[in-house]
């Protein structure tokens, strides 16, 4: 099957800087794919190289098949939502929505149907005569994303599109987002910086670090078995253990990760319970955070609200189930 | 500009600025005064007649249609290089990041705080050394200095406010570097333009000093006045024109400032 897009051994240099260092990436026609990264990653950068604003340096890009190395912005059937919206602000909703089939040469009856279907299709319905000021950012965000499936794009490309929003329209969006491409079939590369935004969203994760992937897999791949300390670190508060502590449990000389859920609070030094003292107590609602120091190695548990907890500072005693224990690739 | 509940200002303040105004504009007036008067050796104060027989004179003196179609030419063409010019610059500085951005825009906007004069013997011995003979070219060419100056000012303030991705998204949607130019750009900077072409207009227009160094036999309108001034014959005929001249400079300047009143600072306007 032909790949949505397919990166080979991509590099984007910026004068000494490897935005993008040799990166490979397949990325199946249909699927919600999240670029996730923190910022510098070059998650972005590899954004722009599928939409066309920056040129790889090396390696090439493919997008259905077709090589896209040279090929301009306005020759690919691929559409952005940006992270600012960019609506023009001299045009009403209507006409941003239809800008792409106007430059096309679409007619005028014709191009403001398809605009007013694209508008009812993000909720807007009605909405064609405001100007982009007169809108909320939650209705803009609708418009930018409107404005790119009028053009019936193969890929739509997503940059931090829900950055700009407070937190209840997020949740919204991000329910909303995922059926509107569960609908639409249309392949979503989605950019993001937030690790909950990306596992509750993507059908896979593609994990950034200085330019290079870290890891692809599904949200339960990256979450429950990360390869690397900084995947284990930045996807979840997963606790990164060393290969010492790890050998104990497992017997082999490796790096490991523990969720802070699957840590279990006891009192007494029963079994083969890890020695440690509470160090703070967190308050989170559904949930309590405990930050813990087990002989100088610094550890997070997680329990669940209503448990009796011991006391800041007091001696405690960890137990865990040593299937939780996920042993990383990393070499130690 | 009012603001509530602050005390209304001293009398004296009130006077002083008063004064201020008159001491401004009062001898505008007298000008369009002097465009009446009966006497045309020298300006007596009162006029001892009035008249509006100068209008028709002026109307059939030559020379003067002929100052006031070269002004014309001069600073619809210096604005139109201007436009082209200082648009482009403007777009180089506010758009990409080069080596020496920072000096370009200290360059360009240089002429303007250059005294008129400086730019003038500059120019003239520019032209005198690479051989150019005196002509309309020249004019133009020394009026462009600093029309590219008010034009770049107002389009770099427009671009500036204007996102970068907003081209991007143009180009996106499948616009090419023309359709994005004519269809999101130029919308966007449209009011700058005319705002900063009115100005360079109204700025070349009356502009003497740099002219007087760049032109040859020929008269520009002020520079036809300065001439009338220093030999009198049918004074106020000078007065009438100065009056035309308050007019075609007045009205783009305040059309200018309405155009850009919401936002933008009409930045090199002083010159």
């Amino acid at each position: 099957m032909t790949s949505a897009v397919s990166f080979q051994k991509v590099s984007r240099h910026f004068g000494n800087v490897r935005a993008v260092d040799m990166v490979d990436l397949d990325i199946v026609p249909g699927e919600f794919f999240a670029m996730l990264g923190p910022s510098g990653s070059g998650k972005t950068t590899c954004l722009r190289l599928i939409a066309g604003f920056e040129q790889p340096t090396s390696g090439s890009i493919s997008i259905f098949g077709e090589r896209a190395e040279g090929v301009p912005p306005y020759r690919r059937n691929v559409n952005t939502v940006f992270q600012d919206y960019a609506l023009f602000p001299h045009l009403n909703v209507l006409d941003n929505v239809a800008y792409g089939l106007m430059v096309r040469g679409v007619g005028k009856p014709e191009r403001q149907k398809a605009a007013e279907e694209a508008l009812s299709l993000v909720r807007l319905p009605g909405y064609g005569a405001r100007r982009p000021s007169q809108l909320s950012g939650g209705q803009r965000q609708r418009v930018a994303l409107a404005r790119a499936l009028v053009n019936q794009p193969k890929v739509l490309l997503l940059d931090e599109p829900l950055g700009a929003l407070d937190l209840k329209l997020r949740e919204n969006m991000q329910e909303e987002l995922k059926s509107l491409q569960k609908a639409l079939g249309i392949t979503f590369v989605f950019v993001t910086h937030d690790q909950g935004e990306a596992l509750s969203m993507a059908d896979r994760v593609a994990v950034f670090n200085d330019g290079k992937i870290m890891q692809i897999g599904t949200p339960e791949d990256i979450y429950q078995r990360p390869k690397t300390r900084f995947v284990a670190d930045f996807v979840g508060s997963s606790n990164v253990l060393p290969p010492d502590f790890v050998q104990r449990y497992s017997g082999q000389h490796r790096w490991g990760s523990l969720r802070p859920e699957s840590i279990r609070i006891g009192r007494s030094a029963k079994g083969d319970g890890v020695a440690a003292r509470l160090v703070s107590t967190n308050y989170l609602g559904a949930t309590t955070r405990l930050a813990l120091d087990a002989d100088g190695l610094r550890l997070h548990a997680i329990v669940p609200a209503g448990a009796t907890l011991p006391k800041e500072g007091e001696a405690v005693v960890l137990t865990f189930n040593r299937d939780h224990l996920h042993l990383m690739d990393e070499p130690a | 500009m009012r603001s509530d509940g602050s005390p209304s200002a001293p009398l004296g303040l009130k006077l002083a600025a008063a004064g201020g105004l008159l001491f401004l504009h009062l001898p505008v007036l007298l000008i369009f005064i002097y465009a009446f008067t009966t006497e045309e050796k020298s300006f007596v104060w009162p006029p001892p007649g009035l008249t509006t027989q100068w209008f028709a004179v002026t109307w059939n003196r030559p020379d003067v249609w002929e100052a006031l179609s070269l002004s014309v030419r001069v600073a619809a063409i210096s604005t139109a290089v201007a436009l082209v010019l200082g648009t482009l610059c403007a777009a180089a500085v506010s758009r990409t990041r080069f080596f020496g951005r920072e000096t370009i825009s200290l360059l360009v906007i240089l002429p303007i705080a250059l005294p008129g004069i400086i730019t003038g013997i500059a120019l003239r011995s520019a032209f005198s050394l690479a051989e150019i003979p005196f002509s309309f070219w020249t004019i133009v060419l020394g009026h462009a200095t600093f029309c590219v100056v008010v034009v770049y000012n107002n389009a770099v303030a427009r671009f500036r406010r204007t996102s970068g991705s907003m081209i991007e998204a143009s180009m996106d949607l499948g616009a090419d570097g023309f359709q994005t130019f004519r269809y999101v750009v130029l919308p966007n900077i449209a009011t700058a333009l005319l705002a900063g072409g009115m100005l360079a207009f109204a700025l070349s227009f009356d502009e003497v000093i740099v002219t007087t160094f760049t032109a040859g036999q020929q008269q520009t309108l002020p520079i036809w006045m300065l001439e009338e001034l220093i030999r009198p014959r049918q004074r106020p005929v000078t007065n009438v024109v100065a009056m035309v001249v308050v007019l075609v400079t007045l009205l783009p300047i305040l059309l200018a400032y309405y155009l850009t009143r919401d936002g933008d600072q009409i930045a090199g306007s002083g010159k």
